[in-house]
């Protein structure tokens, strides 16, 4: 299909004044990507399939039996995991909302000139680039009960935060919020930026107020960006395993993603693992259609 | 310097023809303005012709030789943008060096002198050859930007709107300077516009063009004085022709509900009767107390010299241009009637004009 | 309704006025338009009286009433934009009922102010499209019902219709005067076009470099312009400036342009008047319209004969660019008069239609000629 495609450029356009024609070139720089992709996810993507219709396991040498969909039907009747799909939405949904919120509220504050606005701009990136292992392994001392300074300074004595079944996923969501916060601030600011300014003058020699012209003019107008964000940080909050598989060892916390990974590599249940992965691929790509429907309706106005 | 002809040239943008089966022909040597409303197709066959884009069907062709499969840079045509495109960190002469020292074509260090030398006495900048280009003014640019055209000595000259971004009066001195250098040269211009006024004073030929074919050739005053159709007697003119609904029958227009009638000659005369659309140009009306039609005065417009009175007559709406020292005020009644030699009838339909045959 | 006093207004940016000492009083129902090159200030001063500008020094009176210290919103002024700022998230009927949502007035009401509105600027079928869906013209059109709906004290307007192409333009001009006429708003608008600003405004004030160069009515800018700046600005084709001196051999009169370039003979009260004008023998800056330059095929008597360079057809007349001297005088000729470049034809100055300014400052020297 791809090289349907090209064939159509003429290839003697612009070829005679170099020594390779277009069509080389194009070719030179797509085939390895088109080959990487190939070897690296698309085979693997289709060779998992075939594995959860199996009961294949990594760790032994027992022939592989095809099992039909008894994977996917033991799964989908596993009370565990129904329960670490609801621990997953739980902190998907908090996780998610708490960093629109912050990362929204941030960059209407840093949408005005004021004196250091680059420093502090940066400085309020940063947790976005740290590696999620550290960030963990830093929030887990910051929660520390004996002497972790945010029980110090919000006079908690020795609240266990991290090994109480009930506060432990949400002390894992607000660290993902702390980490990730600063991604929707920037797409926000972006966002915040692109709106015309004569559209804040129409507003005001119309006689909007603040508020009316917050609600208006600029969410309307940021809400195709706020979604982009929203899209990317749902996604990757519902295949969270690093963070939380650090920072907590409770139930409570146990993300479908660990889940998986327990299945996978400890259990080495491997047919039913990606029968599980394709469960979880699948309702990824069903929220994120959900949510780019809703783009492109947007973008059409 | 060479000829241009465009044969059967279609040009189509995925589902969207830009343009429809084109045949132009532009002789040596040639000031040949195209004109049209955006979107027409202009800066489409500008580009085809520049190699920028291939067309999707016919050929062009350059002084006798088929290009169509020629390199941009094989044509050896110059290209003059609506934005100036000058390099920016780069001082005048530099710029001006650019199109010399390129790989196809190298020349001697004299031969480059000598070039620029000349380009820049021809548009007065000689002045500025040092400079940055980012210290120029509009004006200052857009003659550097003509510069680097002229000193490749190229087969042919395209220019896609180079005067749209500058104010009036620069544009008016350089649309005569323009012209000027035109008949220096002797080179065969195509010029790009949207602007009735600067095809109208500079083209030896203009072409009208509308939704990607050509609706008229001619020079100036044929196109002004004969449009062939509706398009070409709006479009060209300021303000448009007033067109009028009217009945032909018995060698006479009956116009504006039966409140106009004028005389028509030529093949309109005996053409067949019945619906015609009748026009005339404002400065052929004539306002007085003697007149046939009656109307009132909807609005004024001073243009110093003269005004353009546009005229109301029950809801149809008509310009005249009354010289400046005419009393005339809004809403007070008025007579007026149309010289009848010089009306158009177009047919109702197809829009054609019946009278210039 | 209202009347509008700008008094002593200053703006600076840093060291650099962008408005100077500006005082300028537009009545009520007037329409004025501010006209200038761009970066002349003309902007800035529509945008201060909006209030969205802030000035460094002076009033603003709105009806009497200082508003430069006002919030825009305070004003009520209504401002229709260059690039027509319609909300592109609403439809045509969201944007016009915009300014009467945002101070909450009952939905009823603002149905029927919409309607009506919509009916007189004919776009009631335009009125469920969004913006993306709207040509140029329509799109002014809905930003001017936005501005309208309201019923402000004033209509400002920044080249409302400097984005949209000629033809259109020249048609949202009678639109626009009408719709002046209709609702008898004072209007202050602003343009870089002296052929919109003739067509439009009952009185014009030309700026320069943040000064104010002259108000007055279209026929006194056109006729009687202050100085260069405006007689060059106002016009099209652009009056004709030349360097020129007087001249006298017994009772005849005569200028010569250039250094010496050509003559053409003039009553023999140019001296006279020219030392009313305190301004003596010494030189000046002639300045004639192109229609002032009088052409003919024939020899006759106070023409001299001159070369035509380039014709330019204009359909309804032509521009011939004659050649005194070194000099290039452009005359208005009718359509085909002069037959061919290189021609040659005679020509004469109409003195009722020659200016006179002082060279070194380009004030006019206030001589006239009596006649048409």
């Amino acid at each position: 299909m791809a090289t349907a495609v090209m064939n159509r450029l003429d290839p003697r356009s612009r070829a005679a004044a170099r020594g390779w024609s277009d069509l080389t070139i194009r070719n030179v720089f797509i085939i390895p990507t088109i080959v990487f992709l190939i070897v690296f996810n698309i085979f693997p993507l289709i060779y998992s399939l075939g594995y959860s219709f199996t009961d294949f396991s990594a760790a032994s040498n027992e022939p592989v039996q095809f099992v039909g969909l008894q994977n996917y039907r033991d799964l989908l009747t596993d009370e565990n995991i129904w329960s670490n799909f609801v621990i997953t939405a739980k902190y998907v949904i908090v996780s998610v909302a708490g960093q629109m919120l912050v990362g929204f509220g941030l960059a209407l504050l840093l949408n005005r000139s004021f004196a250091f606005k680059g420093l502090v701009t940066t400085l309020l990136l940063l947790p976005m680039m740290m590696s999620a292992a550290v960030v963990g392994l830093f929030w887990r001392l910051l929660y520390s009960p004996s002497w972790g300074p945010i029980n110090y300074i919000f006079g908690l004595g020795d609240f266990a935060w991290l090994s109480d079944p009930d506060t432990a996923l949400y002390a894992v969501a607000i660290t993902d919020i702390w980490m990730w916060a600063p991604f929707v601030m920037l797409l926000s600011l972006a966002g915040l930026s692109a709106v015309p300014k004569h559209l804040y003058e129409a507003a005001a020699i119309d006689r909007a107020g603040s508020w009316y012209t917050f609600t208006r003019i600029t969410l309307p107008l940021v809400s195709p960006l706020l979604m982009i964000a929203l899209i990317f940080r749902t996604m990757e909050a519902f295949k969270t395993f690093d963070i939380a598989y650090i920072m907590s060892t409770q139930p409570t916390t146990e993300l479908i993603s660990i889940r998986l990974y327990k299945q996978a590599f400890q259990q080495w249940d491997t047919g039913k693992s990606c029968a599980l992965a394709y469960i979880v691929l699948i309702m990824v790509l069903a929220i994120t259609n959900m949510y780019v429907k809703y783009l492109n309706r947007a973008k059409e106005r | 310097m060479a000829n241009v002809r465009l044969d059967k040239v279609t040009k189509q943008f995925g589902a969207h023809t830009a343009v429809r089966d084109l045949s132009l022909d532009i002789a040596d040597g040639e000031f040949f303005v195209l004109l049209g409303p955006t979107g027409a197709g202009k800066t489409t066959i500008l580009r085809l012709i520049a190699g920028l884009d291939k067309p999707t069907a016919g050929r062009i062709v350059l002084g006798g030789e088929d290009m169509s499969d020629w390199t941009v840079a094989q044509r050896d045509v110059a290209l003059v943008f609506q934005y100036y495109s000058l390099y920016p960190r780069y001082t005048v002469r530099q710029n001006l060096e650019f199109p010399l020292k390129s790989k196809v074509h190298s020349y001697s260090r004299a031969e480059i002198d000598e070039r620029i030398e000349r380009a820049s006495k021809i548009l007065r900048i000689s002045h500025l050859l040092e400079r940055k280009t980012d210290r120029l003014s509009g004006g200052e640019m857009q003659r550097v930007a003509i510069g680097r055209a002229i000193v490749r000595e190229p087969r042919v000259f395209l220019m896609d709107e180079p005067l749209s971004n500058l104010d009036a009066k620069l544009r008016e001195a350089l649309r005569a300077e323009l012209k000027d250098l035109q008949m220096k040269l002797g080179g065969t211009f195509l010029f790009v516009t949207h602007d009735q006024i600067e095809a109208m004073s500079m083209g030896d030929k203009v072409g009208v063009l509308n939704d990607g074919q050509i609706a008229q050739v001619g020079t100036p005053q044929e196109i002004y004085n004969r449009p062939r159709d509706t398009f070409v007697a709006t479009f060209v003119g300021s303000p448009a022709m007033n067109l009028v609904p009217g009945d032909l029958a018995g060698g006479k227009v009956t116009a504006i509900d039966g409140k106009l009638v004028v005389p028509v000659n030529g093949h309109a005369g005996s053409a067949q009767a019945g619906g015609v659309t009748l026009g005339f140009r404002s400065e052929d009306i004539r306002v007085g107390p003697d007149e046939a039609t009656e109307a009132v005065v909807h609005d004024v417009e001073n243009h110093g010299v003269e005004q353009i009175v546009t005229l109301r007559i029950g809801g149809h709406l008509v310009k005249a241009t009354v010289p400046a020292n005419v009393p005339v005020t809004v809403e007070s009644k008025v007579r007026f009637g149309v010289d009848a030699a010089k009306v158009h009838c177009f047919d109702a339909k197809t829009g054609v004009n019946l009278t210039a045959g | 309704m209202a009347e509008i006093v700008l008094r002593d207004v200053e703006k600076f940016f840093g060291e650099n006025y962008v408005i100077r000492k500006l005082n300028l009083t537009i009545q009520n129902k007037e329409f004025v338009v501010l006209l200038g090159p761009s970066g002349c200030g003309k902007t800035t001063t529509l945008r201060a009286i909006a209030g969205l500008e802030e000035i460094d020094r002076g009033d603003i009176l709105i009806d009497g009433k200082a508003v430069q210290n006002l919030p825009a919103g305070d004003r009520d002024i209504a401002f229709v934009f260059q690039l027509f700022a319609l909300y592109p998230h609403l439809t045509a009927y969201e944007n016009i009922a915009f300014p009467l949502r945002a101070t909450g007035e009952s939905r009823s009401q603002i149905d029927g102010q919409v309607r009506a509105v919509a009916k007189a600027i004919q776009i009631e079928h335009l009125l469920s499209r969004r913006p993306s869906q709207l040509s140029g013209g329509d799109m002014q059109r809905i930003a001017i019902g936005r501005a309208l709906v309201r019923r402000p004290k004033a209509m400002l307007m920044d080249e409302p219709i400097g984005a949209l192409d000629a033809k259109l333009r020249e048609e949202m001009r009678t639109e626009l005067k009408r719709l002046h006429l209709e609702n008898d708003s004072t209007t202050v608008y602003v343009t870089h076009d002296q052929v919109e600003a003739m067509s439009l405004a009952d009185r014009i004030a030309i700026m320069n470099e943040g000064v104010l160069q002259q108000v007055g009515s279209p026929t006194e800018v056109y006729r009687h312009p202050a100085n260069l700046f405006v007689a060059q600005f106002i016009g099209s084709p652009v009056m004709n400036v030349t360097k020129a001196s007087v001249q006298t051999s017994g009772a005849v009169a005569s200028v010569v342009v250039g250094e010496g370039d050509g003559s053409f003979g003039f009553p023999s009260e140019l001296p006279q008047k020219m030392a009313a004008a305190s301004h003596g023998q010494g030189d000046f800056m002639l300045g004639i319209r192109p229609e002032g330059v009088l052409v003919s095929r024939q020899q006759a008597p106070g023409y001299v004969p001159v070369e035509a360079h380039i014709i330019e057809p204009l359909g309804a007349y032509d521009i011939v660019d004659l050649k005194v001297g070194r000099q290039f005088i452009r005359a208005r000729t009718a359509s085909g008069y002069v037959g061919k470049p290189g021609e040659t034809v005679y020509a004469r100055l109409d003195e009722s239609q020659t200016h006179f300014f002082h060279p070194a400052t380009g004030e006019s020297l206030n001589i006239s000629f009596g006649g048409a």
